[in-house]
C-alpha cells in the first residue's frame, strides 16, 4: 500500500503518549510508548489526543501516513490501554442509571432558565463565540452521523431498520447537499471559517476530543453497541430543544441563511429523530437483546457528562473573557466575510 | 368493513405492513408519528410539506414550528 496522498495533517503532540502514537504514524514503526499510556489523565489533552488520532485511521486517516495502519497490531494494542483508561474512568465518574428508560427520563424533561451552553449563546453569544463553538463542534459535525453507521450490522429488526431510517435522514435522504455534514460545512463557511476536514483539531481541547472519542469508541466495538445505542439516543433526544437555541443565536448574530439552517433543519429533524431512536432503535434492540439494558443506560450517561464537561469549559472560559480554544490563533488565519 | 374495532392488544411494530396501509403512531404526551412524505392542509390556510420518511406532528398545539413537533411538548422542571 502506499501513503494517502492528502487528507488531514498529523496534529502536534501533546505529551508523551500522543507523540508515541503520532511518532509511529509518521515514521512508520511501532509506537513507543512504554509507562505513560498507563498513567495518563484518562480526560487530559495527551490520551485523547492519541485516541483522536488512532480512531482518525478509521475515518479519513493522515495525508502522508500508509492506510493499512488502521489495522497495525501494535497501534492497536496502545489504542486499547487507552480505551480501557478512557472508559474504566467514565464508568466511574459519569451518572450510573438503572435503566435506558430512566436515563432518557431524565432527558425529556426541559430545564426552565438553564444555563448550558445552548442558552448561553442564544441569550448573549458574540459571533465569536459562535466561531469557537462551530470551530470545536466541527470534529464530530463534518463527520456527522459516520461513527454511528458501524452499528448497523450489529442490529436486527425493529432496531435496524430505525437506525438505518434515521440515518438516511442524517446523510441526506438521497441527496449530496443535505447531508448534515455538509450543512455543517456551509455553517462554518457562513462563519467564516475553514471548512476543511480536520482544520481546527489543534484547536480543540481535550473535552472536545473527548466527545468525539467516546463515538468512535462505541462505534467500532460490536461489544458496546448498547452504548453506542444509548449514545445516539441521548444526542437525538438532547439536539432538538438546543438547536432551537442555537438557531436563535445564529439569527441574532446575522450569521447567514446556512448557520440558521442547520440548527432549524435539527430542530424539526431530530424531534422525529428522538421518537424512532426511543421507540424503535433502543426497544426493538433491547426486546432482542436485553442484557444490553446497562449498557444502553450508561451510553447515555457518558454523553451527558462529556458534553457537560466541554459546555463547563466553554462556559468557563467565557466567563473570564477567554477564548474557549486551546489556540486561539487558529481562528485568526481564517478570513472573516 | 371501513372501520375495525381496536385490538386492545396488538402492536403494529411486531408485524409488516400491508402495502397500501401507512401507519400513525399516536401518542398521550408527544406528537403523532406519520409515515412520509406528508402534505398537511393546516386550517387557516395554507400548505406545509415534508418528504421526509416519518413526520412527527405535533398534538399539544405548543410547537413553534406548527404543524412539525418542535419538542415544545416536553414537560419542564425549574432546576437550577
Ligand atoms: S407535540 Fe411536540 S411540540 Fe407539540
Ligand atoms: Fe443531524
Ligand atoms: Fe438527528
Amino acid at each position: 500500500m502506499s501513503d494517502e496522498p492528502t487528507g488531514p495533517m498529523l496534529p502536534q503532540d501533546r505529551g508523551p503518549v500522543s507523540a508515541a502514537m503520532i511518532g509511529a504514524l509518521r515514521d512508520g514503526g511501532p509506537p513507543a510508548v512504554g509507562e505513560a499510556a498507563a498513567t495518563a489523565d484518562p480526560y487530559g489533552d495527551d490520551l485523547q489526543l492519541a485516541l483522536y488520532v488512532a480512531y482518525e485511521l478509521h475515518y479519513r486517516g493522515f495525508a502522508g501516513v500508509d492506510p493499512a495502519r488502521e489495522w497495525d497490531p501494535e497501534l492497536l494494542r496502545v489504542r486499547a490501554v487507552l480505551e480501557r483508561r478512557f472508559l474504566d474512568a467514565l464508568r466511574a465518574d459519569a451518572t450510573a442509571h438503572e435503566s435506558a428508560t430512566a436515563a432518557l427520563d431524565d432527558l425529556l424533561v426541559e430545564p426552565v432558565g438553564g444555563d448550558g451552553v445552548p442558552h448561553v449563546l442564544e441569550r448573549s453569544g458574540t459571533r465569536s463565540q459562535l466561531r469557537e463553538y462551530a470551530a470545536q463542534r466541527s470534529l464530530y459535525h463534518l463527520k456527522e452521523a459516520d461513527p454511528h453507521a458501524w452499528v448497523l450490522p450489529r442490529l436486527w429488526g425493529r432496531a435496524k431498520a430505525g437506525m438505518a431510517a434515521v440515518e438516511f435522514d442524517e446523510f441526506g435522504g438521497g441527496r449530496a447537499e443535505r447531508v448534515h455534514a455538509q450543512l455543517f460545512a456551509d455553517l462554518m463557511a457562513d462563519l467564516g471559517l475553514d471548512t476543511t476536514y480536520g482544520r481546527y483539531v489543534e484547536a480543540a481541547g481535550a473535552e472536545m476530543l473527548a466527545v468525539v472519542n467516546l463515538m468512535s469508541l462505541f462505534g467500532l466495538h460490536r461489544a458496546l453497541r448498547g452504548a453506542l445505542v444509548g449514545h445516539f439516543a441521548a444526542v437525538e433526544v438532547t439536539s432538538s430543544p438546543a438547536s432551537r437555541r442555537l438557531a436563535g443565536a445564529m439569527r441574532r448574530a446575522g450569521a447567514g441563511p446556512a448557520a440558521e439552517f442547520f440548527y432549524d433543519e435539527h430542530v424539526e429533524a431530530d424531534a422525529v429523530h428522538e421518537q424512532v431512536v426511543r421507540h424503535e432503535v433502543v426497544d426493538g434492540l433491547l426486546a432482542v437483546e436485553p442484557h444490553l439494558e446497562r449498557d444502553v443506560a450508561f451510553g447515555i450517561d457518558a454523553t451527558g457528562f462529556l458534553d457537560d464537561r466541554f459546555g463547563e469549559r466553554l462556559l468557563s472560559a467565557w466567563q473570564a473573557g477567554e477564548s474557549s480554544l486551546r489556540r486561539a490563533i487558529e481562528l485568526d488565519l481564517v478570513r472573516v466575510p | 368493513m371501513p372501520n375495525e374495532a381496536p385490538d386492545p392488544t396488538a402492536d403494529v411494530r411486531e408485524r409488516p405492513a400491508a402495502d397500501d396501509v401507512r401507519r400513525i403512531y399516536l401518542q398521550k404526551d408527544g406528537p403523532m408519528l406519520v409515515e412520509g412524505p406528508v402534505e398537511v392542509q393546516l386550517e387557516d390556510g395554507g400548505v406545509a410539506t415534508s418528504d421526509r420518511f416519518r413526520v412527527a406532528l405535533c398534538t399539544c398545539r405548543r410547537s413553534r414550528r406548527y404543524p412539525w413537533c418542535d419538542t415544545s411538548h416536553r414537560r419542564r422542571r425549574r432546576d437550577r
